[in-house]
């Protein structure tokens, strides 16, 4: 997935659980990069008609946009489910991370043929947990209280 | 939501080993798969696609081994490939060839995300500044030549879709 596709899905991420344009200063927050990083990709996204950037509202995807995004959420998914279920990688969520950039659409359709990804994919992404929401998560360790 | 990274780059031992793990995932899958298309087909199976099958399954194989030696090296396991044959056969049903053509552009597909692969890999190794714990000269040149026999896989099995 290349960096223009990261972008595309943390936008539509952030503009889904935002309920509205995406903030340029969240986008860059979920990325870990600097908002001036983040404005540039987003003018370059403007450029290519994949997102929409309103004065002190924030970034909108286009339709088109939106189509690049699922595609990549879902291939986001695919990894995530692929070192789950696969390679049975407990950390999952920050591998996934890791590796999205190195791996590239068709390799994760291919690996795609050997999990059992479920239909409603990609709108099964939890944001909250970062994963995909039908996969079994290990429950957080709950840290002690301080007296 | 968490923060991602926008790096391309293996930044460490760890990542590479899952990496190399994902390029044994990907030969395995083609093993297999061409496994299943002789079955299915062995009866009407001519010389030219028989051969070219099983000089590629014979080819992820090697790979595969290539692969394993230099994970190895990082004190990673492999993933068995029993256990990704299950897989592939619990998903065939869905994915069934109808007829050679479908066995041949199958068999691209395979030839063309295994070489997209090792050419990414290739350059986020590259770009990386990382010291691994296996040598980086044997690493490059094992998956450079990886990537070459895909690109001439890719090659064979066009000749072949073009001549029929």
């Amino acid at each position: 997935m290349n960096t223009a596709d990261q972008y595309l899905k943390t936008i539509y991420v952030v503009q889904d659980s935002e309920d509205g344009p995406a903030s340029t200063g969240s986008i860059a927050d979920a990325l870990g990069v600097s908002p001036a990083s983040a404005n540039e990709m987003i003018g370059k996204l403007e450029e290519r008609g994949l997102a929409e950037h309103e004065k002190y509202k924030g970034v909108k995807l286009t339709d088109d946009g939106i189509v690049r995004a699922r595609d990549a959420l879902q291939t986001y998914c695919i990894i995530e489910r692929f070192l789950a279920n696969v390679l049975a990688v407990e950390d999952f969520q920050s591998e996934a991370r890791e590796l999205e950039a190195v791996i590239d659409d068709t390799v994760a359709e291919r690996l795609d043929t050997i999990i059992d990804r479920q239909p409603e994919c990609p709108d099964c992404f939890d944001p909250e947990t970062d994963a995909c929401a039908c996969l079994e998560i290990a429950p957080a360790p709950v840290e002690p209280e301080q007296q | 939501m968490v923060a991602v990274s926008v790096s391309q780059r293996v930044a460490s031992d760890d990542q590479l080993a899952r990496l190399l793990q994902i390029g044994i995932v990907l030969e395995e899958v083609v093993e297999a798969r061409t496994h299943r298309h002789y079955q299915q087909l062995d009866a009407e199976l001519d010389e030219e696609v028989e051969t070219l099958l099983a000089d590629a399954a014979e080819e992820s194989a090697d790979h595969r081994e290539r692969l394993e030696a230099l994970i190895e090296g990082l004190g990673v396991d492999s993933v068995p490939f029993g256990e990704i044959e299950s897989l592939v056969d619990a998903r065939y049903g869905r994915t069934r060839p109808e007829d050679f053509d479908d066995v041949l552009y199958d068999q691209l597909c395979n030839e063309e995300t295994a070489y997209k692969f090792y050419d990414d890999l290739i350059e986020a190794i590259e770009d990386s500044d990382v010291t691994f714990s296996i040598d980086r000269e044997e690493l490059l040149a094992t998956l450079t030549t990886i990537r070459d026999e895909e690109a001439e896989g890719v090659r064979e099995v066009t000749e072949v879709m073009e001549r029929r």
